[in-house]
């Protein structure tokens, strides 16, 4: 047996007979290999066919039974369609399946300003939600953790290193290398500049302030951000698709307390420390570039930041760690719980869950600079 | 019945480690026939059809459907072949993101080139033979029930009128009216359109309802093949107690209403 649709001399379709009663012959294998011919063949008729030879017709499938149905006249019978037992048995299946129900009407396609507009109003909506329903899921978060606390027994101890491992441990290397190429550049820049107006041993001030300050603590926020925000929400997400969640919601497992507490405890321990290794490495950064480019050797350096830098500058950089941390919490958790059935929606939860843990990131630091400012600190 | 077998194959190995799932096994698919594979969980009936749709690696002398062996081709002509074959997953497998419409239109996008418009008429017409109304193919899998679900991947299966169909536990998990509704629905489409089945199964309502021939899965090899009632008198050990439990006589005595 040779496989239908595999014949080389394509479909036909002509008139035959008189013109006042013309008769419809199909020729050739009138399957679903040949669609585009034969979608071609039937647009070029005029006229709905009365009467049909199908004499000439090779081997023919369901497609192309719709495809000669669709090419005949409504109501009566079709003489001739009848002498294919094949084709008599693909039309009365397709007739009796297909009869009750009229096409559905067009749906209208929505462009144009009333769309536009429409549109902008449902993302200012969305936004609002957004923000109140991050709020919300802060307060679940904030009673599960508190639940914890007050019983340490219930604490999930083991997930609880294992997300030390995976979000803190893991990122050190990456973390340490950013911090380490950023000191290097803010001390060519800062150098380079200050050498000219000859105070180029502001540079260990510059460095080290912006290091413990800013960017120690925002580039673990970043790097964080991108790297565990993006898995938490996957990981929960996925838990969803399979309904685990639901799983642990009707054994009376509180799916907040054993997925997001432990990652909110691990995140608040390990932002602090990847913050501490980000400072260091970024003021190392800084000073080999003083050294090797512009002959600041590191006592020099090292003296010189003791003298002149404050404690106070590392707190204030510290400070910032567990707000960061518990953001990039909440965005994570939240969007991967946020996930519906479907594998677009993983991929859209995941996304935002980045997009916003960044946005929040950086508005939260800005924030903080102004606060800072307005202490004079 | 024709002569030449829609399916044949021959001595088929599957191994998974040291755990030797079939051994040899040898098996006909006629033209034109419903075959019901049997056999307890775990005994490879569902390995053997990844096996002949080539989804499962395996060791095999001849594995051909509709006449071509389907381990001697490549490229355009296994994608000829593919076009002849339909398969419907246990639980559907229907492309999540898509809508019904979409999910039956994929296959026809990739293998008939032809018009939007001409595809969607097509994919209604095979919803409406899998026995759904026009309007659920604007529905998104995740709305639907199980039922419906099963029904959409039926009709995807057969947006590109395939040859042969391959059913994994098709009534699986449906509540015994829509069961009997769908072994109906499978007993017409394939008389209407032709088809060779090959039906996975655990269900003895379907075996009595569809299938012309059953073939019984046991210790890696074709234990048994014939009608359903030449292998009830012929019964023996699990085949024995699968006909006989309690489950199984209330299927009988149903048909022989």
């Amino acid at each position: 047996m040779k496989p239908r649709g595999s014949s080389e001399i394509g479909p036909g379709l002509r008139w035959e007979g008189s013109p006042d009663a013309p008769v419809l012959v199909p020729s050739g294998p009138w399957t679903v290999a040949w669609l585009g011919e034969l979608e071609g063949l039937c647009a070029r008729l005029k006229q709905p066919a009365t009467a049909v030879d199908l004499s000439a017709l090779g081997e023919v499938d369901a497609s192309g039974t719709v495809l000669l149905l669709g090419t005949l006249a409504k109501g009566a019978a079709t003489p001739g369609l009848d002498a294919r037992a094949d084709v008599d048995r693909l039309a009365r299946a397709i007739a009796q399946a297909t009869a009750e129900e009229p096409a559905p009407p067009a749906i209208a396609s929505g462009f144009g300003v009333r769309r536009v507009l429409a549109r902008i109003g449902e993302a200012a909506l969305h936004l609002g939600e957004e923000a109140l329903g991050l709020v919300s899921y802060l307060g679940q978060v904030l009673a599960a953790l508190g639940r914890g606390l007050v019983q340490p027994t219930r604490l999930r101890w083991h997930a609880i290193f294992h997300q030390m491992e995976e979000a803190g441990l893991d990122a050190v290397p990456i973390v340490a290398t950013l911090s380490f190429a950023i000191g290097m550049v803010l001390a060519y820049l800062s150098a380079s500049l200050l050498e000219q107006v000859g105070a180029s041993v502001l540079t260990v001030e510059l460095v080290s302030i912006a290091m413990m300050r800013e960017f120690g603590v925002v580039l673990t926020a970043v790097v964080l951000a991108g790297r565990s925000d993006s898995a938490f929400a996957a990981q929960i997400g996925a838990m969803r698709m399979q309904r685990e969640i639901d799983a642990m919601v009707v054994m009376g497992v509180d799916p907040i307390e054993a997925l997001v507490v432990p990652r909110l405890l691990a995140l608040l321990v390990m932002v602090p420390l990847l913050t501490f290794i980000a400072t260091l490495a970024g003021i190392m950064g800084g000073m080999v570039v003083a050294w090797v480019n512009f002959d600041l050797s590191p006592v020099l350096f090292l003296s010189r930041m003791q003298e002149t830098v404050a404690l106070q500058q590392l707190l204030a950089g510290f400070a910032k760690a567990p707000v960061f941390a518990l953001v990039i919490l909440l965005v994570g958790t939240r969007q991967g719980m946020l996930v519906g059935g479907t594998v677009q929606s993983l991929g859209t939860r995941t996304t935002s869950a980045v997009v916003q843990a960044l946005f929040l990131v950086i508005i939260i630091d800005a924030l903080f600079a102004v606060l800072y400012l307005e202490l004079g600190i | 019945m024709s002569a030449a077998p829609a399916i044949r194959v021959r001595d088929v190995h599957v191994a998974f480690g040291e755990h030797k799932v079939l051994r040899g096994l040898d098996l006909d698919v006629r033209a034109g026939e419903i075959i019901g594979i049997i056999g307890p969980s775990g005994e490879g009936k569902s390995v053997l059809l990844r096996a002949i749709l080539g989804l499962t690696p395996c060791k095999a002398e001849v594995i051909e459907i509709l006449g071509c062996n389907r381990l001697d081709l490549r490229g355009k002509e296994l994608r000829n072949l593919k076009r002849q074959i339909g398969v419907m997953f246990q639980d559907g497998a229907l492309f999540s993101n898509l809508t019904v419409r979409e999910n039956i239109c994929a296959p026809l996008r990739e293998h008939a080139p032809g018009s939007n418009a001409l595809h969607r008429r097509l994919a209604d017409v095979k919803l409406q033979l899998a026995g759904l109304p026009v309007t659920a193919g604007d529905k998104l899998p995740s709305d639907l029930s199980g039922g419906m679900r099963k029904r959409v991947a039926l009709a995807r299966a057969l947006a590109l009128d395939p040859a042969v169909l391959f059913l994994d536990e098709p009534t699986a998990g449906l509540d015994p009216i829509s069961a009997a509704r769908f072994d109906t629905l499978v007993r017409t489409l394939t008389d209407a359109l032709g088809l060779t089945v090959f039906l996975v199964t655990h269900d003895l309502d379907t075996l009595h309802a569809v299938c012309d021939r059953i073939a019984v899965l046991k210790g890696g090899v074709v234990a048994d093949l014939g009608t359903l009632a030449e292998v009830q008198a012929r019964a023996q050990g699990w085949i024995a107690e699968y006909f006989g439990g309690p489950r199984a006589r209330a299927a009988g005595h149903g048909a022989e209403d």
